[in-house]
Parts: structure tokens; C-alpha cells; sequence
């Protein structure tokens, strides 16, 4: 297909893979990226929020022209029961800064635009083409992949796999093991569209400010997962995302737990009238630090979502995605400037590098709370519906006097969880969090 | 006090699914079941745990697919990987889902 040569060949256009893409090409190195949908962002999907800063470190002025919708004024995050959400809600005009620091995105332009940067930086792009496995030498050396066009080889110094979730390439190859239906979560999403007014005086917002919504409890059914709501200028992006393996034990479909959570007493006047353009759905990397596979070898890297570098904690991944494609990019750059070979231990310095940044120490940070949110299905169950039930008994005012609304409180948990259940909890979390 | 969650269950994907675009690769299933008398209980989940509902139950007890709403999440590679009940692949450059927002 291509007669050349390539410096690298990135296989996926996300954001990690245009990332690893554009860094390269800046440096002057011929770089091919393949992508298997028709156009960037025609597979990808994502609720979606940016991070300014990783991206500031490969684009600093993206806000130029890059599509963003609103950026991020407050953050709601809502333990909920069937009929009321117990929420804390941060909202602060700091954040209506000159340079903001989260905005709202629609995935799809989103990713347009930044594959448009990576060919302005040089970079050859060709979509419609799927990766079916990785060329090696006879010493296994990975030297090129071959896609599904009619001689469709192509050879490249290094090759960065920016695949996904669901990356067949490396794990067909052996880079890596199939991902486990407990480290991987399945969210499904749709796209409602309203007039910009009626976002803005629901949210309570102007110009361009966004909210977003985390939200969990029932309304994942007793499943580990969470829910999410964000604005975007004239649509609202609403999903609710489950561990897959908790699916094989319910009769729960992915679809009735959207609409279950769509219909909330608290969720369906935000979404009253609105025309829903889209329903998408995508696996998420759930898995955590002890869940990130073999990171380079010789002639490859890893890099975004098909490492598993998911922040599940926080909601962060896109972030993840870019920082280790730019990383990978400049580790492979660094190493064609030295005429280095990207052996498996000169590209150790990819690790290396990662370990430094908030990408690595986080993963760590939060290793063993997969485990926790796993083992402890109270956390998404019994706990919003007690901490909502405290609530109702401490504001509604019926002439109980305050004392004896406390000891009800105390009451319920205690008879609810037992007293060393709930130490025992505690203590559990606690140690993951730390 | 009502349990939401079985407020969705009736919730119809057909109709979900009509909002999207797709570019059908006619004739090339990019995901097929392997012949069986009886399907793994991880087979069998995949009826409700499909996004898409492309997995039903036919007369014979054996599990179908039918890959025309297929969103390639993966979600049944992963389900079924240990009993290697399904042949998973991405469809052909260019074909399968297209998201407009995605």
C-alpha cells in the first residue's frame, strides 16, 4: 500500500494515539497513523470531558480553534436512591478563568480536530484501515503491521499501539492478556439535544459555563458502576456505565438501567423535551494499576485506554491517554535523535518517564480501590439508600426532637450494616484510598 | 416506593438504535457463534447484557447474533473469551458504527 518507511506507525486516532502522532511529527519523524473507522472519532466514545493541562502540553493555544463546548463551573457528585440524590456540589467562579481548566466536548468533532492538528504537524493519516497484526522479524522484533487493505504491509522503526479498550492488535499478538469482565466496565450513553437557553436556566449558567454530573447508588441495581450527566452547549451527554462481570449475575440490561436512570424523579426534568440524536456504547478500563499490562517491548509501546490507564476514581482517562501518547512520542523522539534502536530496553524509558508523572503515582495511588468497589456492593447500594434516609429523618421536621432523630440515624446504620461492618468498611476504605 | 430499575426494563433498544448511523458490511458478520448444542451460562448473559440486544435465544436453546446494530464495545469478546464460544473481529475499514457525537 505504502512503499516507505516509517519512523512509527501509531494504530488508532483517539486521543492518546494523536497524542504519541502529533508529538512525533513536530520533531520532523515520518510517522503513519491508521485508524479503522471512516473518520477520527467515528468509533470512539467518551461522556466527555477534557483536561486542559494534558492537552496544553501538546497544543498549548488549542483553545484557539479547538470545539468545546462549556467549561466546567461546577461538579455535582450525588449518592442517590430510588426517589432522591444526597449531593455535594462544588460550583466556583474561579473557574470562569481566562484559561479554564475542564471543558465538556463532543467526542467525535473533538477528535477531528485534533487529527487535523496531527496532519498540519505532518503526520500521514489513513482511516477506513483496520490493523490486523503486528509484523516481527526473526527475532521477534515487532518491524510493521499488516492492515486489511489489498497489500496492506507496511514497516515502521516502531510501532504505538493506541487501539482502545478493546485493542485486538496487541493482544492477538501476545503483547498483553485479553482484558477480564471484572476489570472492564460497559457504559452506554446518548445524546438528548435542547436550546442552549433551556440548559443554561436549568443548570443555572451563562455563556459558556457547564455542569457535570457523578452520580451512583440504586440506580446501578446493586452492580458496581456509576451514572453521569454533563451540558454541553446545546445537548446533554447522559450515561450509566456497570462492571461487565457484575452483568453476567442480574437479568439487568445496559439499555433498561439508562432509562431507569433517565426516568429519576431527580434527572427526567433535566432532560424534559429534549431529542436524542445518539445512543453509543463503550467498555471502560476499570481495572486499575495491577490491571496495566507490559508497556513496550522491542519495536512497540502501549499507550491511552489499551494500557488500562484509568483513573476510575476520579473520571479521568482522556487525560491518561494524552500524557502517555505524548510521552511515548517524545520517548521514541528522544531515542531517533541519540540513533538509538527502540529495543525493549531503550524504550524502558517510556516507563521510566511515566513513572514520574501524576499518570503513574495516581494509577498507584488508587491500586487497590478496584478491589474495594468490587468487594463492597453496599457501597452502591445499601449506603446512598441509608445516607438518603438520614437525611430525610434529620430535615423533615415532625416533631421528633433532634436527640432521638440522631439515635435513629445511628440506629439504622448500625442495624442495617452492624457496627463492625461499618468499622470494617470504613477501615477497607480508608487503606484503598491512602 | 418504586424500584427504578425495573422502570427500564421495558426500555426497547430497536429504538435507541435507529438514532445511529451505520455503514452495514452486507454479508460479513464481523462476529460469529460458534455451533453449539447448548450455551455457556457466559453466552447466555449476553441476551440482556448486549448493549445493542444483537444476542437472542432461538428454538433450539442456541444462542444467535445478529450483527446489523452491533456498537463494538467488545463486550461479548470479553464475556466469552475463557470459552472461546464467540469469533470476534473489527469489522472491515470503515465499516460497522459511525458516530455523529459518539
Amino acid at each position: 500500500m505504502i512503499e516507505d518507511r516509517f519512523d512509527a506507525i501509531v494504530v488508532g486516532a483517539g486521543p492518546s494515539g494523536n497524542a504519541a502522532a502529533y508529538t512525533m511529527a513536530k520533531e520532523g519523524l515520518k510517522v503513519l497513523q491508521l485508524e479503522r473507522g471512516e473518520y477520527p472519532g467515528s468509533k470512539n466514545v467518551q461522556g466527555a470531558i477534557l483536561y486542559a493541562n494534558a492537552l496544553e502540553k501538546i497544543i498549548p493555544d488549542f483553545r484557539d480553534d479547538a470545539p468545546l463546548e462549556r467549561h466546567v463551573i461546577e461538579q455535582r457528585i450525588w449518592t442517590m436512591d430510588d426517589s432522591s440524590y444526597v449531593g455535594m456540589h462544588y460550583r466556583s467562579n474561579d473557574f470562569n478563568e481566562e484559561q479554564p481548566n475542564r471543558y465538556t466536548i463532543i467526542r467525535a468533532q473533538f477528535d477531528k480536530w485534533f487529527s487535523r492538528k496531527v496532519r498540519e504537524a505532518g503526520a500521514i493519516l489513513l482511516c477506513e484501515t483496520t490493523v490486523k497484526e503486528l509484523l516481527r522479524d526473526s527475532h521477534g522484533r515487532v518491524i510493521g503491521v499488516r492492515t486489511d487493505r489489498a497489500d496492506g504491509t507496511v514497516f515502521a522503526d516502531v510501532v504505538v499501539l493506541a487501539e482502545g479498550v478493546n485493542g485486538l492488535v496487541g493482544e492477538r499478538s501476545g503483547l498483553r492478556p485479553v482484558v477480564s469482565s471484572d476489570s472492564v466496565a460497559l457504559a452506554v450513553k446518548e445524546m438528548h439535544f435542547l436550546p442552549r437557553e433551556v440548559i443554561e436556566a436549568r443548570f443555572n449558567l451563562q455563556g459558556n459555563e457547564g455542569v457535570v454530573i457523578e452520580a451512583m447508588g440504586t440506580i446501578t441495581a446493586g452492580m458496581t458502576g456509576t451514572a453521569f450527566l454533563y451540558t454541553n452547549q446545546e445537548s446533554i451527554s447522559v450515561g450509566i456505565g456497570c462492571i461487565v462481570s457484575d452483568f453476567e449475575g442480574t437479568d439487568q440490561t445496559p439499555y433498561g438501567l439508562l432509562e431507569a436512570f433517565k426516568s429519576h424523579p431527580t434527572i427526567k426534568p433535566l432532560l424534559e423535551g429534549s431529542e436524542c440524536k445518539e445512543y453509543a456504547a463503550h467498555l471502560i478500563p476499570e481495572g486499575g494499576y495491577s490491571a496495566i499490562p507490559e508497556l513496550y517491548g522491542d519495536g512497540w509501546v502501549v499507550v491511552g485506554d489499551a494500557g488500562q490507564f484509568v483513573n476510575a476514581v476520579h473520571r479521568e482517562g482522556s487525560n491518561l491517554a494524552m500524557t502517555t501518547g505524548r510521552i511515548a512520542g517524545e520517548t521514541i523522539t528522544w531515542l531517533k535523535r541519540r540513533r538509538d534502536a527502540p529495543t525493549k530496553a531503550n524504550l524502558s524509558e517510556y516507563k521510566r518517564r511515566l513513572d514520574a508523572t501524576f499518570v503513574m503515582k495516581d494509577m498507584k495511588k488508587y491500586r487497590k480501590i478496584p478491589q474495594f468497589l468490587h468487594g463492597t456492593k453496599q457501597v452502591f447500594g445499601l449506603y446512598p439508600q441509608l445516607i438518603s434516609q438520614a437525611a430525610q429523618t434529620w430535615f423533615r421536621v415532625d416533631g421528633t426532637d433532634k436527640r432521638s432523630k440522631e439515635k435513629e440515624i445511628l440506629r439504622s446504620f448500625r442495624k442495617a450494616r452492624t457496627l463492625p461492618g461499618l468499622v470494617g468498611d470504613a477501615f477497607k476504605l480508608v487503606r484503598a484510598w491512602r | 416506593m418504586t424500584n427504578n430499575a425495573e422502570l427500564g426494563s421495558g426500555a426497547k433498544v430497536e429504538e435507541k438504535l435507529f438514532q445511529n448511523r451505520y455503514l452495514v458490511d452486507a454479508g460479513r458478520p464481523h462476529i460469529s457463534i460458534h455451533p453449539h448444542e447448548r450455551p455457556s451460562k457466559a453466552l447466555l448473559s449476553m441476551i440482556h447484557t448486549c448493549p445493542a440486544g444483537c444476542y437472542s435465544l432461538n428454538d433450539k436453546s442456541q444462542v444467535e447474533v445478529a450483527v446489523d446494530g452491533c456498537v463494538e464495545c467488545g463486550t461479548c469478546r470479553v464475556v466469552t473469551a475463557k470459552t472461546g464460544e464467540i469469533e470476534w473481529n473489527y469489522p472491515r475499514g470503515g465499516f460497522g458504527v459511525l458516530y455523529k457525537f459518539g
